[in-house]
């Protein structure tokens, strides 16, 4: 059996689906919990989501564009992630949790 | 025999995500979500990408939950200390996850009927990825250059002790 042939077993819409449940569990989490690295989580859980329904239309298009492009949604996470924990060990400094219902402050 | 592994992973991948936004210890999550993305690794096996697999495993799973755990050691969050949300805020963002989901599902009922043109298997391997990477999309490469390096600045600027 060819390579071609293996990843065609598959069906498009079952990727398709198995990614809209991944990135709605992602938001679930965002909205459910207060706890800001859970909810950093969810972040990545969505990106994830992303990068397997663009992995699984590259292959089936036989285009690696769009695996190019998930290597640099990888990049842009790491380094979002980076960022995104700096700024809680900062506010968990400042505040003493990670709480998100403590960041009011811009809040009117 | 692949279909069938395919639902297998796709077991273990919402499976995990699931347990990720519902376990009460941040620790657990952490690691659920590393399972999550292991198998979203065997899904790249599964659709032949097998640069990205390896870089899923090495750079999510190894590198950004590695950071995760040492920030949650770190700060000492390993309890569970969060303030849960009211049951009615809690039923009211389950309702609507549930109704994204089934509203990108009728979105993509409709509209969808892909039939794989041209397709080539070989699409995610390492030699046709770095020709593709390196020629076609060489600028953003070097952006994201610039961009770790911002983001270093930025991460030791944050954290300073003033």
């Amino acid at each position: 059996m060819d390579i071609t042939t293996a990843v065609q077993q598959v069906p498009l819409n079952n990727y398709i689906v198995l990614s809209i449940m991944l990135f709605s569990i992602g938001v679930m989490g965002m909205l459910l919990r207060r706890n800001a690295i859970i909810a950093f989580m969810s972040i990545e859980l969505m990106l994830n989501a992303v990068n397997l329904l663009m992995v699984a239309f590259s292959a089936f298009k036989g285009d690696s564009s769009g695996q190019v492009f998930v290597f640099f949604i990888m990049v842009v996470a790491a380094a979002e992630v980076a960022i995104g924990l700096a700024i809680l060990a900062m506010v968990h400094r400042n505040s003493g949790s990670v709480d998100i219902n403590h960041l009011n402050k811009l809040k009117w | 025999m692949l279909l069938y592994l395919f639902y297998i992973l796709s077991a273990i991948t919402v499976g995990c995500a699931l347990l990720t936004i519902f376990s009460k210890n941040p620790v657990y999550s952490v690691l659920f979500v590393i399972a999550t993305f292991f198998s979203i690794a065997g899904h790249f096996i599964l659709l032949n990408a097998q640069f990205l697999a390896i870089v899923q495993v090495i750079v999510y799973a190894g590198a950004i939950m590695v950071l995760f755990l040492t920030v949650l050691m770190y700060l000492n969050l390993n309890k569970s200390v969060e303030s849960s949300k009211p049951l009615l805020i809690k039923i009211a963002a389950m309702v609507s996850g549930g109704l994204l989901f089934l509203v990108l599902i009728a979105s993509f009922k409709s509209g969808l009927s892909i039939a794989p043109t041209s397709v080539r298997g070989d699409a995610g391997l390492i030699k046709n990825l770095g020709n593709t990477l390196f020629t076609e999309y060489l600028f953003p490469f070097e952006a994201t250059a610039v961009l770790f390096l911002s983001t270093m600045a930025g991460a030791i600027t944050l954290t300073r002790k003033k």
